[in-house]
């Protein structure tokens, strides 16, 4: 899987492992602006009492 | 399909190698982003909701001012505390309508306060929250707040240093609401009469404005609750000055 992404990528090494880098900041900003809010909605804990964490 | 796999040297020429392989790097990657949340939840979310309440409080300041003029930077002193009938304000879910002021955790501390103890609109934004079934500010009764103790600012974070007779202090647009602690305890979540007029005593009805704030506990913990008391004090109109404690900017 990796390894197939590697070879599709254009470029020099370096050109690579920038594009690569870009890519995973990509996921990383997606990650954490609309999957790990959700994903916490559903892990929340919640009560109708003394709740809150 | 035939000839990238020979051109791949270490790649088995055998489908269930591969297969097997993707499957390697997909658990990998899922184990990756598992490990993502933690900083997400224990760091992150930190970030947004501290940026997100500092710029709530610059709106509050800005609105304050706007409504009741820019207030006297002098202490206020004992003949301006006063001790009768307290304003009570008015708020609509969701709003930011007063902010609190703990001494005991720096003379900057600061959280907004909120109508509501939703966590998506309320407390994950860095925010106080008020249950809305409980007591106005300033009412006899018991005005209660909830705030995180970990993550999304993490407001109440230091509950457990706060002692009997530190001051809290309550600011709306119009006046101070300086409280007293009178002391904490550690509940069950379902222990609901912390939230009764009277903390503790479900039937009794109210003749003191108190106010009580509740956090989880332990620390990344949702075990338990965190409570601390506290009776108003006094009360002052936000043109008399400054409590003592908070500092004037």
């Amino acid at each position: 899987m990796y390894t197939a992404l590697w070879r599709r990528l254009p470029g020099r090494t370096w050109v690579r492992i920038l594009l690569v880098a870009i890519l995973v900041a990509l996921v990383v900003y997606a990650l954490f602006t609309w999957v790990f809010p959700l994903i916490d909605q559903h892990m929340a804990v919640l009560e109708r009492d003394v709740r809150i964490g | 399909m035939d000839k990238a796999v020979a051109n791949t040297p270490r790649s088995s020429p055998k489908w269930r190698y591969r297969a097997l392989g993707v499957l390697g790097e997909l658990l990998v990657t899922v184990g990756l982003v598992l490990a993502l949340f933690v900083p997400w939840k224990l760091w992150w979310t930190d970030v947004e909701a501290h940026q997100n309440a500092q710029n709530e409080l610059r709106v509050f300041d800005e609105e304050a001012e706007a409504a009741a003029g820019v207030p006297a930077t002098e202490t206020i002193d004992a003949s301006e505390q006063r001790t009768d009938a307290a304003p009570v304000p008015t708020s609509t879910s969701g709003e930011v309508f007063a902010t609190l002021w703990v001494p005991r955790w720096g003379p900057d501390y600061r959280v907004p306060v909120a109508e509501g103890i939703d966590l998506l609109s309320v407390l994950n934004l860095g925010f106080a929250g008020h249950y809305p079934e409980t007591s106005k500010l300033g009412q006899v009764g018991n005005f209660v707040l909830a705030a995180h103790r970990v993550s999304h600012g993490a407001a109440f974070r230091d509950v457990d240093t706060l002692v009997s007779g530190d001051a809290l202090v309550v600011q709306t647009p119009e006046a101070w609401y300086v409280y007293t602690v009178t002391g904490s305890e550690i509940v069950q979540p379902t222990e609901t009469r912390v939230l009764a007029s009277v903390p503790g005593d479900i039937d009794a009805s109210p003749t003191m404005s108190v106010m009580t704030l509740t956090t989880c506990h332990p620390r990344l913990s949702t075990r338990e609750r965190f409570v601390v008391y506290s009776t108003l004090s006094w009360w002052a109109p936000r043109s008399a000055g400054w409590p003592p404690g908070v500092e004037a900017h």
